[in-house]
């Protein structure tokens, strides 16, 4: 078209190819930009940020703001003028910033908005330090002093800085053994505990009344009080411990403010750090944020118990879709009949990857949950009646869900291998005499086992992503514990778990504090996307990889 | 044969017999174990069905015990009522005796009397409210005796006595209001205030305002007057009524007119409106609340209960009664209505002994049975509306039994428009839940439906052409080399959990339009009209320029114009904005062109979930546009036709069904998809199909509605109904894309 000069531009048809190559390049340009986004945004969540503290024109007045910069954005003069603004500007358009001013328990609020020519003078200095704190969000201070037992510590102002960063990892370590005795030892007397009062009550349910029995129990328990007393009292000494430490902090507005050291996770002052520093800072971050669990319902702290519910759901799920989804295509491609009602069969199987996945969710709930779980209940766990064991959502039904969910992913990718392997292959085995189960599982199952494993991580990476029908069978804002810990039977299918995509919707939908909130889920949103992207490149690889070699055996 | 042979032989007969019997348990447990999954897929639809099925289950009714009255010689009951357990009833009689027996067989469990002087006598009671389970009784010295019946639950080893009593919660004394004997009388209770209407013995009809006092040394309440006053009627009333707040009164008169009533002042009653309630050939014969206080019930001698209510009027007066419907009960006259106490069924009798059951909301005549060879006198429902008594004129009494779980549901009610309480009109509404118990659920699936449709439209709008001539250009005219890369990126975002997508079209994408809606618009008309520009910029180029990069590249080519104009557009929306729409477009448009404005609407939606359905329209379609024949596009390119003819006119028509598959496939992924919906539309079910307003979807529906919502109940089960039609939907268009897709291949097959 292009060397034939003697049609016209439209005859020839170029402009409409031209279009739909712009129909790609705008999908193209849509699914990087979307990775681009998230990346930039979940990635850029990690950076120490600068700390600008502003002389701020307003009510007449010179205000001090200190603060990072969030978000920044031009608007129109006229438009602040209509929501009250009363200021000439020049400008006709204004750069309007957000500024997290944190402190939330000083200020009673963490951000607010200033606007560019109303900022005297915006500066950087290196004394401003940030403390990421257990709870109220970030504060943002000048160090002022320190205090040990109440009595300040004498050093140099230049010293001060030296002198807590000990302090604050002194903390830290403390935290650590304190949430050690509390989450797995205490953790595990309150779960024999439990077992004890649930034996207790099977025992009166099944109207046996047994002295020594009784008794038995009774001593038990009194271990247990006794156990728990230790431990006590060993926190206390370590609540005492922690306390130790006070820093003293000159906020924004003039104040002095003192904050326990026991509530401080984190000191940094960016604006004195140098490059290098900022990306020791910055992987330090992302480990904390993948390893940490999270704080303040949800809106800061890492993600740790998100991504583990997420694993071991996949896995479980994992566990349960191979053998069957395998077993279902082998029969529908090897036993059955091929007739009619095999390609029905097949037909539906193919629609089912089409079904909704919350329908699957509503199975999950009405069935799995309501009618099994609240039998199993019935039989096995009347002791704990009313409260369900696995009459409510739970890990084990979330997979069994998910399993149902993917099977058709795992059928239809292991009868595709199947389909591809040669006749010949399989002839040549039968006439050497090897029985149909013996073709099977030396030649033809391990030929197609790479479609198999095609198959499987599509499921993983469907089952990853997938929120809706979770929302129904078991996944929570916040679990107490995780599934799987040191108590017997140590892997513990009926509790509830985090998951990550549920992680995204809940803080991002559900939360207090959507604004404070929105980094912390690009980053989520970046691993759940990094996760996924690398599953399905590796099952794309592996379908390629799979294609050259069958093509090279059918010549 | 010598022994080594022989020894081997048997070795391999039993290595063969082994084989086998290994060979057939493989067969078994794959076929086992197909079987089970097979079997497992259809347990999905087996069990929404099973699930769904009870909405529609026609309801059961059957006698469980007629006896003799208890106390027979006390004379005929003047009510009838049972306790919440459906274990033991109550019935009042003349003299002041409440007897307390058991609803099996009749057996009296214990006996009160009233404190009534011997002279007196109890000539009418009536149920004031069935959650306070507080009656009236009306004296034949001119005052009424206000008692609750209640019940103590004692728990032993074995089992759960009802201990029933009787309790004056405003004092035993008798509170007078007429000289002689009340006529007619009706009482409106709640929290703070009582009122009674009533009509004495000259026929005036007085009204009296009682406040509760509690007194500050023990917790007694007492009733304080604080107004009361007379109003004259020239007919004669058939039935008073107060509402439960106090502020409507309503008399219905033997000429068959109801008069309503403003008791909001109770000195100065103010009459609203008189209407006909019935036909001119029938007259009225009783008059009930339906629970809730809001819509009267009017039954006539024509045997037609009709439904009525205030509705808000546009004349002089604020509120008009209307008739929402009506329900044919027999034949003969109407005698006896009851309500249900927490839902809105009704229970009638009529003169020849039948008693009919239906429902208001949904319109279900549920079922009518013959009970008894005389006439109704009393009819009382269980609370929990499993056992109805009712009391004829022969002195029996009969416990019936009943199995009605789900009168709510009716076709009309899920899929037709409803005259709810309170509306002005009949509509389309979803509403499961609200805070007070006497609420009307209102369960139409159309604004869902609806909400459905609308989301799946415009993703389907925004996702097609993109899609389709995406697919063409990557199958047909792309250099492979670019093919080997776009394919496995779309096939990617095909992958991306829509709860990603979800949270960027809710928290980032939204906003972002809201602030640049000119822009957006400006996107639409000047990228298409750039590539073309771009083309003609290709196309007059130099050949020697052309020839550096080969034909198949043009989408890498036009990356670089579509994001600049892109990002033009966007950076001149403001100024735009700010020079044409007075600096705000929202405001302008719902002032000049009266659309409103959702932050979350379906331009989002369109955008986020055309993203969603993209790739699995494009890899369908690519693969149908790809698997074309070489030969048949060669033949024409050999004729003499340019490519863009070649595929207008040879690959189109021979790809296009399956174009239409992808292009079902990708309908039924929209209808279903359940978090995009859910956090980037503001979840209102709004019946609206403008760009600019949101949605809820079936899908969204029940995954927000479905853990709250109590297991078994008609909510339950409807929203088991929501994700059953999902489903039957889905699977339907998944399996006429599917066939279409088959025979396709199979006529390439045989190209």
């Amino acid at each position: 078209m292009t060397d034939n000069k003697k049609i016209g531009f439209f005859q020839s048809g170029t402009p409409w190819v031209w279009l739909n190559a712009g129909a790609v390049s705008i999908s193209m340009i849509m699914v990087i930009g979307l990775l681009v986004l998230i990346a930039v945004r979940g990635l850029g969540h990690f950076w120490p940020k600068a700390i600008w503290q502003i002389e701020y024109a307003e009510n007449g007045g010179i205000t001090k703001l200190i603060g990072e910069r969030a978000k920044t954005e031009s608007v129109s003069a006229r438009q602040l003028r209509e929501a009250g603004v009363k200021h000439n500007f020049e400008e006709e358009f204004v750069e309007r910033t957000l500024l997290k001013i944190g402190n939330r328990d000083v200020y009673g609020f963490d951000f607010r908005l200033t606007l560019s020519p109303l900022e005297n003078s915006a500066s950087l200095p290196q004394d401003l330090i940030v403390l990421e704190r257990t709870e109220w969000g970030n504060f943002y201070g000048e160090l002022v002093a320190i205090e040990e037992n109440g009595v300040s510590v004498q050093t140099s102002m230049e010293d001060l800085w030296d002198e807590l960063s000990p302090r604050v990892k002194r903390v830290d370590e403390l935290r650590d053994r304190i949430s050690k005795i509390e989450k797995s030892e205490i953790g595990a007397i309150n779960f024999k505990m439990e077992k004890l009062r649930l034996q207790t009550r099977a025992m009166e349910l099944a109207g046996r009344d047994e002295a020594d029995e009784k008794a038995g129990m009774a001593t038990k328990k009194a271990a247990l009080d006794e156990d728990y007393e230790a431990l006590k009292s060993r926190l206390d000494v370590l609540y005492a411990e922690i306390r130790r430490d006070a820093v003293t902090l000159h906020v924004m507005t003039g104040e002095e403010v003192s904050i326990n050291l026991s509530k401080v996770v984190k000191a940094t002052r960016p604006n004195a750090m140098s490059t290098l520093t900022k990306v020791g800072h910055y992987f330090g971050n992302l480990i904390d944020f993948v390893s940490d669990d999270p704080r303040e319902a949800n809106t800061e702290g890492g993600i740790f118990p998100a991504i583990f519910g997420t694993v071991m759901m996949v896995l479980l799920m994992s566990i349960i879709v191979t053998p069957f989804g395998v077993i279902a295509a082998i029969y529908l491609r090897e036993y059955a009949k091929q007739g009619f009602v095999t390609r029905l069969v097949r037909i539906s199987v193919n629609n089912l990857a089409g079904v909704p996945s919350i329908v699957y969710g509503v199975f999950g709930l009405g069935f799995f949950v309501y009618v099994l779980g609240g039998n199993i209940d019935q039989l096995f766990y009347p002791e704990a009646l009313p409260s369900p064991t696995f009459g409510s959502g739970g890990l084990m039904w979330a997979s069994l869900t998910l399993a149902l969910l993917t099977v058709p992913v795992v059928i239809v990718a292991t009868e595709e291998g199947l389909a591809r392997i040669p006749r010949s292959v399989r002839e040549g085995s039968l006439a050497l005499g090897a029985t149909k189960a013996e073709t099977l599982w030396r030649i033809v199952i391990p030929m197609a086992s790479p479609a198999m494993m095609t198959g499987l991580i599509l499921a993983v990476a469907r089952a990853a992503g997938e929120v809706a029908p979770l929302m129904l069978v078991g996944a929570v804002k916040l679990a107490p514990s995780l599934p799987l810990d040191m108590n017997a039977p140590f892997l513990h299918l009926e509790r509830k778990f985090m998951h990550l995509g549920f992680h995204i919707y809940d803080v991002g939908f559900q939360s207090p504090n959507v604004e404070a909130a929105r980094p912390l889920v690009y980053a989520t949103a970046l691993i759940l996307v990094a996760v996924i992207i690398l599953l399905n490149l590796t099952a794309i690889y592996i379908r390629n990889h799979l294609r050259e070699k069958y093509r090279t055996l059918e010549q | 044969m010598d022994k080594a042979t022989s020894t081997i032989e048997t070795q391999a007969k039993v290595n063969w017999r082994w084989r086998k019997i290994k060979d057939e348990m493989m067969m078994r447990v794959v076929q086992v174990g197909g079987a089970a999954v097979i079997g497992a897929i259809a347990l999905i639809f087996i069990f929404l069905l099973s699930v769904v099925y009870p909405l529609f289950e026609e309801p059961e009714v059957h006698e469980s015990a007629r006896y003799e009255l208890p106390s027979v010689t006390l004379g005929p009951s003047l009510i009838l009522g049972v306790e919440e357990q459906a274990e033991i009833a109550f019935r009042v009689t003349k003299d002041g005796s409440v007897l307390f027996f058991d609803v099996t067989n009749g057996q009296s469990v214990i006996n009160y009397k009233l404190p009534i002087s011997d002279d007196d006598a109890v000539l009418s009671v009536r149920n004031v409210s069935e959650a306070s389970r507080l009656l009236a009784a009306n004296l034949k010295s001119g005052g009424l005796l206000f008692f609750t019946h209640e019940y103590d639950l004692e728990f032993t080893e074995t089992e759960r006595i009802i201990h029933p009593k009787v309790v004056y919660p405003f004092g035993q004394e008798v509170i007078a209001l007429s000289e002689s004997a009340l006529t007619q009388f009706a009482v409106g209770e709640n929290e703070e205030s009582l009122t009674v209407f009533f009509q004495n013995q000259e026929g005036q009809l007085g009204l009296t305002g009682f406040e509760k006092v509690s007194s500050f040394i023990n917790d007694d309440v007492v009733l304080e007057e604080i107004d009361n006053s007379f109003l004259n009627s020239s007919h004669e009333p058939v039935a008073l009524l107060v509402d439960p707040e106090q502020q409507w009164a309503y008399v219905l008169d033997d000429r068959g007119t109801l008069a309503l009533y403003d008791i909001r002042d109770v000195a100065s009653p103010d009459l609203q409106e008189v209407i006909d309630v019935t036909n001119k050939s029938s007259k009225p014969t009783s008059i009930e609340w339906l629970i809730g206080g809001i819509s009267v019930l009017v039954g006539d001698d024509s045997g037609v209960v009709s439904q009525w209510f205030k509705v808000r009027a546009v004349g002089d007066v604020p509120y008009t009664l209307k008739k929402i419907r009506e329900f044919k009960v027999d034949s003969s006259a109407v005698n006896k209505m009851a309500s249900e106490q927490l839902r809105k069924g009704v229970v009638a009798a009529a003169k020849s002994g039948k008693v009919n059951f239906f429902y208001t909301t949904s319109e279900r005549d549920l079922m009518t049975i013959s009970a008894t060879e005389g006439e109704v006198q009393h009819i009382a429902i269980a609370p929990r509306s499993d056992i109805l008594l009712i009391e004829d004129s022969l002195g029996q009494i009969s416990s019936w039994g009943l199995d009605n779980h789900h009168p709510e549901s009716s076709a009309s009610g899920l899929w037709g428009k409803v005259w709810y309480e309170d509306y002005q009109k009949p509509d389309y509404i979803w509403q499961s839940s609200s805070a007070s118990s006497d609420f009307e659920p209102k369960y139409s699936l159309i604004p869902l439906t609806f909400g459905t449709i609308k989301a799946a439209f415009y993703a389907m709008l925004f996702a097609m052409p993109l899609a389709i001539c995406g697919a063409i250009f990557t199958a047909y005219f792309m250099r492979p080399k670019m093919r080997t890369l776009v394919k496995p990126s779309i096939e990617i975002m095909e992958a991306l959990p829509t709860v990603i997508l979800g949270f960027l079209a809710g928290l980032w994408l939204a906003p972002y339009i809201e602030q640049h809606l000119p822009g957006v618009v400006f996107v639409l008309i000047f990228v298409p009209l750039g590539i073309i520009l771009a083309a003609l910029i290709w196309w007059r180029l130099p050949f020697e320029i052309k020839s550096k990069i080969p034909e198949g590249w043009e989408a890498a080519i036009l990356a670089l114009p579509i994001i600049s104009i892109v990002m033009l557009c966007m950076s001149a929306s403001t100024a735009v904005e700010a020079a044409l729409f007075e600096g705000n477009i929202r405001i302008w448009m719902s002032e000049s062109l009266g659309i409103g404005f959702d932050q979350r609407n379906a331009l989002i939606i369109g955008i986020a979930m055309g993203f969603a359905v993209i790739p699995t329209i494009f890899s369908i379609a690519e693969d149908a546009i790809f698997s074309v024949p070489k030969h048949l596009t060669s033949g024409s390119l050999a004729l003499g036709a340019t490519p863009w003819q070649t595929l207008v006119r040879v690959v189109l028509p021979s790809a296009s069904p399956g174009i239409f598959s992808a292009v079902m496939i990708g309908f039924g992924r929209a209808v279903g998809e359940t978090m995009i919906v859910l956090m980037a539309t503001g979840n209102t079910p709004v019946m609206d199909f403008g760009i600019f307003e949101g949605m809820r979807t079936l899908s969204a529906n029940v995954a927000v509605e479905l853990p709250e919502s109590e297991v078994d109940s008609t909510h339950y089960r409807i929203l088991f109904l929501a994700a059953f039609v999902l489903f039957m939907f889905t699977f339907f268009f998944n399996t006429i894309a599917e066939i279409v897709r088959q025979r396709l291949r199979r006529k390439y097959a045989t190209l």
